[in-house]
This record gives structure tokens, C-alpha cells and sequence, in this order.
């Protein structure tokens, strides 16, 4: 609880949406009925969306016996973390007795590379685009940024026939390969609109100074990149680690990531559903996105304001 | 001389590495998405089934899938759902924006709250709305716990309202970032057209309907773009939350293409589904696309 209102008192502070202070808000007066309305509203909106995931929360804590018989809301009797247990190490997904951890380490190892290797050429991308432009970059610029908005099924056969041609067919290089493809556009979008801002002045400055194009881009261009990257990279790593159509088209199995093996462990038929230990492994699949936005949220939040859609 | 030609070479050079850099990712873009939808179209005029052929069957596919049940089905079911979930985001969103600019007390608090579903993938959506709405395990089975023995909500069981189910879950899942669009264009408005307003007499409700919400308009047009092209890509929250069940009932064209593709071996049919996904998409974002870009030049 404390890190939220900690949490909260930095967007607040920093904001981000622009809320430094009190003026910001709107100039509407409202009086106390409306208020006391408003505030009913917003606090049934806030159970609505705190609802499902803690009884989720609530019920991955209690033996199943508990949670076949009883209340959903009610909180448990008997306290116990092995549905956790055998979420992460025991429980069957597929055919093995696995448990989760390891397509939690399957998915680890697809998104740092995916992730940084996307980013990296984003910020070139977008370096390219805002500071050494060319005639026509605006045409390829647009073709990368419509890429972003494709729905993926147009490009799943094709792709399950050349991951099998490089022979990347169910591995974790060929979902990298995947990722960095289909993110690229988005990253792009990212650092342009924000380079954009940069001055170019600098850039020319340097230029006549004699620096070449790399040069400029370590010493003048990456320095002032923090944010951005940041947006990017929390960006990436929220959109890969919750794919799910790449995951379960090109890597079955054991090279599977987390929530392609969370869909098996829910969903298998066989046995009896044991639902505590599919909601401690739907918190687990849930746990580094909700880390990393509790954490970095705020940039996110700004980062799509900013970059994503109104330029 | 030789000074000369080494400067030259630099120079050139540097003129075409900033091409350089930038040509392996319009390669691989050129590639795995232009290439890569020129293969599927292809595809969706061979009669490929499991294994991609290379006999041209003209508009066959196309035929077929219009002439299957379960393709109508998906439409239907699309139609439904984008409407619904592209209207009822829109609607909470605004509401909860211009709410919580009302000087909220707590704003921090309960604005992540509000966001964080976005950050749980769709599968985790799925599960824990799967089970709330169970009717032997969640919501109706609580309600008869605490008494009310009449309460029945067993939508998602229920072949013709299993769709309204899929719409909650996502709506639950995306409002709040809608919100967040609405509150940053609130905040862009500018006060003094509002204490102007004031002045003038004009009541909340007509100053909301009259100026806050027309200037509103490109945030409406980012929301719209945005769930029109997440609604016609769901695919992993059907699966997680219905399985497009019961029977076909909740089938979209995302889970249509691939079990046609992947399960059912008729390849040329999944792939003319996907290309008729792909032109409703660009349909919406081919105008707003060029629309961004005209508006800035540089």
C-alpha cells in the first residue's frame, strides 16, 4: 500500500498527465451533491476494476476445498501459498509436470534480447529519420508506422515458413526474430516523434565541427534519450511478454513462453480443475508487467500521450 | 591527391550511412510485412489446405468463406463486439476523465487503479473473468451465498449472450487507458475559455456538451482508431475466456483464421479471411495514417 501512495504522490508530483497544480484541473465548479456523486462513481469504478484480479488474489491463497464450496469473497480460513508452489514447480502443463518457471525463463530470455535489440535499432531509426533526412522518408517512415497496425494473422502463415527455412521453427530465437520484427515499428514512432523535438541546430553545429554520424549520435543524441527509452523499452516489454498468437503459433512445447503454458495450464481438460493453482500462475504471468508499471508507469503513461498517437 | 579522394570517400560516406543504418529495418519490414501480406493475398487464390500449393483457384476461397456459417458467425459476432466495446469504452472513459478533473481528492490513487488492467496480458484477463462469471463458481454463486436464491447471471454459458461476456472483460481491461486519453486532452484545455463560459451562464451540463466535448475531438479520433484496430485483432482473450464457445458462439475472425488455418487445414480459406481482416484495418488507419503525417510536415 505504500509504495501506491507513494507511487501516487510521484505522478502526482511529476505527473503524467500535466497535474502540477490545482489550476490544471478544470475551472467547472460543481456543488456538494454532484460531488458527493462524483465520488461514488469513481469509487465503484475502482472496485470494478480492483475486483477480479484480488479475488484471484484472494482464492490462489486458499485450498480448493475452500474455493469449490464456499464464497468467493470471503477471505481464507485456511491461509496456504502451495497452490503458489505448484503453480511455479509442480503442476502440469501439457503432458510434463513442470509447473510454470520454466516458461517463466523462456519468456525472460525471449523479451531482454527482443526488447533491446528493437529499441536499440529504434533509436537509430528514428535518429535517421529526424536528422539525416532524404527525399522520401516520409513514404518509408509511413510504411514502417502502418506495420504497427496490421493484424498479425496476415503474416502468420508466411512467417511459420520462413522461421522453418532458417530453421527457427519452435525456438526462442525465431519469437525474438518475431518481436523485433513487429515492434520495430512501434519503437521507431517512439524515438522520431521524440527526436523531432531535438534541435537540429545542434546536430548541424557538430556537424560543421567535423563529427560524423555515429559520433553525433553517442555523444549529442543518446545522452538525451532517457525517457524515451524508457517508454520504449516498458512498451516492448509489455506487448511481448503478453503475446500470445506468436507464442503459441511458432513455439509449442517446452520452448514455449509464459502465456502460452499459463492457456495450457488453465485450459487442459484432463483432471480436476485445481483453480487456486491456475490463479497463482495467471498472478505469476501477470507479475513483471504489473512490477515494471508500478514502477515505471508514469513514463508509459506519458510516453503514449506523447509519442504514440497525437505526435 | 590522394588527400582528396580519402576526403571524398568520407564524405560520401557520410552520406550514405545514415541510408545504411536504416536499410536493415526497412529490409526486414520490406520482407516479414509487405512481403509477407503479398504471399498471404497469394495464398488466398491457391487452393492450398495443409501445406501451401501453388494452383490458382481464382475467387474460390473468397466464395467459400462467405458461403460458411462459422465465417458469418465471427462477423456478426465482431460487429457486436466492436460496437459495444468501442461505444461502452468511449463512454466510461470519458466519464471517469472528466470526473477526475473535477479536483478529485485521491486523483493518484485511483488513477492507477484504473490503469493497471492494461498491463495484464489478455490471458489473465481471460482467467480471472472466466471464473467471476461462472455461474457455479462466481458472481451468481456468491449472490445465492449471501441470500438472493433467484440471482442468475450465466451468460457465458449461454450461446446468445456469451459474446456480452467477452465485451466486460475487455472493456474492463481497456477503459482505463481511454480514460488516461480523455484526461490528457481535459488537461490541454485551455481555463479561460471555461471561466468565460461561467461568466456567460452557461450550466455544467451545457458547457460540457458545448465546448469541452467538441474540443475533444482528436482525442476521440485516437481512442476510436486505437479500439477499432484492438477489437479486430482480439484473438488471446476469446481464447483464454470462452474458447470461442460454447459451441462457436463467441468465434471472431482472429480465432476463425486460425483454426481454419492451423486446425482445419484449409489454409487458402484462413488466408482470405486474414486478408479481408487486414483491408478492414486499413481502412481505418490508411486515412488517419496519412492524415497524421500530411499534418506535420517537416
Amino acid at each position: 500500500m505504500s509504495t501506491l501512495t507513494q507511487e501516487a504522490q510521484l505522478a502526482r508530483a511529476k505527473g503524467p498527465i500535466p497535474t502540477p497544480a490545482p489550476t490544471q484541473d478544470t475551472a467547472v465548479r460543481t456543488g456538494r451533491v454532484a460531488r458527493t456523486f462524483i465520488y461514488l462513481v469513481l469509487l465503484l469504478f475502482a472496485l470494478f476494476y480492483l475486483l477480479p484480479f484480488g479475488i484471484m488474489v484472494i482464492n490462489s491463497l486458499k485450498p480448493l476445498s475452500e474455493i469449490t464450496g464456499g464464497n468467493m469473497l470471503a477471505l481464507p480460513q485456511d491461509w496456504t501459498i502451495a497452490p503458489w508452489l505448484s503453480a511455479w514447480s509442480t503442476a502440469q502443463i501439457g503432458v510434463e509436470p513442470t509447473g510454470l518457471r520454466p516458461y517463466f525463463l523462456n519468456s525472460i530470455l525471449m523479451v531482454v534480447p527482443a526488447v533491446a535489440i528493437s529499441t536499440m535499432l529504434g533509436a537509430l531509426n528514428g535518429y535517421v529519420l529526424t536528422k539525416w533526412r532524404f527525399r522520401g522518408d516520409t513514404i518509408l517512415f509511413g510504411l514502417m508506422l502502418f506495420a504497427c497496425f496490421i493484424p498479425f494473422q496476415i503474416v502468420l502463415i508466411p512467417m511459420a515458413r520462413m522461421l522453418g527455412l532458417l530453421g527457427l521453427a519452435g525456438t526462442t530465437a525465431g519469437l525474438i526474430l518475431v518481436h523485433v520484427v513487429y515492434g520495430l515499428g512501434f519503437t521507431t514512432l517512439y524515438f522520431r516523434n521524440y527526436y523531432a523535438a531535438f534541435p537540429t541546430e545542434l546536430v548541424r553545429a557538430a556537424m560543421i565541427d567535423g563529427a560524423g554520424f555515429f559520433r553525433i549520435f553517442w555523444r549529442i543524441i543518446l545522452p538525451v534519450s532517457g525517457p524515451i527509452a524508457v517508454v520504449s523499452v516498458i512498451w516492448q516489454f509489455t506487448n511481448i511478454w503478453n503475446d500470445f498468437l506468436f507464442g503459441a503459433s511458432f513455439a509449442a512445447g517446452s520452448s514455449a513462453p509464459m502465456t502460452v503454458a499459463l492457456n495450457n495450464l488453465v485450459n487442459s481438460s484432463t483432471g480436476v480443475k485445481e483453480y487456486n493453482v491456475h490463479f497463482a500462475g495467471a498472478i505469476l504471468a501477470a507479475l513483471p508487467t504489473l512490477i515494471v508499471y508500478v514502477v515505471a508507469g508514469r513514463y508509459f503513461v506519458r510516453g503514449l500521450m506523447a509519442g504514440s498517437v497525437k505526435g | 591527391m590522394a588527400t582528396s579522394t580519402e576526403a571524398d570517400f568520407r564524405t560520401r560516406l557520410q552520406d550514405w550511412l545514415p541510408k545504411l543504418v536504416l536499410s536493415p529495418s526497412l529490409a526486414a519490414i520490406l520482407v516479414f510485412v509487405y512481403g509477407f501480406i503479398a504471399y498471404s493475398i497469394y495464398l488466398s487464390f491457391t487452393g492450398s489446405k495443409m501445406l501451401p500449393s501453388t494452383d490458382l483457384v481464382g475467387w474460390d476461397n473468397y466464395r467459400t468463406l462467405w458461403g460458411l456459417s462459422a465465417w458469418q458467425t465471427a462477423l456478426i459476432n465482431l460487429a457486436i463486439f466492436a460496437s459495444l466495446y468501442i461505444v461502452i469504452c468511449t463512454a466510461i472513459g470519458l466519464l471517469l476523465a472528466i470526473f477526475l478533473d473535477q479536483r478529485i481528492r485521491g486523483e493518484g490513487v485511483l488513477r492507477p487503479i484504473y490503469l493497471y488492467p492494461m498491463a495484464l496480458s489478455f490471458i489473465v484477463t481471460g482467467t480471472a473473468w472466466k471464473w467471476f462469471l461462472d455461474p457455479g463458481l462466481g458472481l451468481e454463486n456468491t449472490m445465492r451465498l449471501w441470500g438472493w436464491e433467484s440471482f442468475t447471471f450465466g451468460w457465458i454459458k449461454d450461446r446468445d449472450l456469451a459474446i456480452y461476456t467477452v465485451v466486460i472483460a475487455a472493456v474492463w481491461q481497456t477503459s482505463g487507458f481511454v480514460m488516461a486519453m480523455f484526461l490528457a486532452g481535459l488537461r490541454g484545455i485551455d481555463n479561460e475559455l471555461l471561466k468565460a463560459a461561467q461568466i456567460d451562464g452557461a450550466s455544467n451540463w451545457n458547457l460540457y456538451r458545448r465546448i469541452v466535448i467538441p474540443l475533444l475531438r482528436p482525442a476521440f479520433l485516437s481512442a476510436f482508431v486505437i479500439l477499432s484496430h484492438l477489437a479486430i485483432k482480439s484473438y488471446d482473450l476469446v481464447i483464454a475466456l470462452t474458447g470461442g464457445g460454447p459451441g462457436r458462439a463467441t468465434e471472431l475472425p482472429a480465432t476463425f483464421m486460425y483454426s481454419y488455418t492451423f486446425t482445419r487445414n484449409q489454409m487458402g480459406v484462413g488466408a482470405a479471411s486474414a486478408v479481408i481482416m487486414l483491408m478492414t484495418i486499413a481502412a481505418i488507419m490508411v486515412p488517419y495514417l496519412y492524415a497524421e503525417l500530411k499534418e506535420r510536415p517537416q
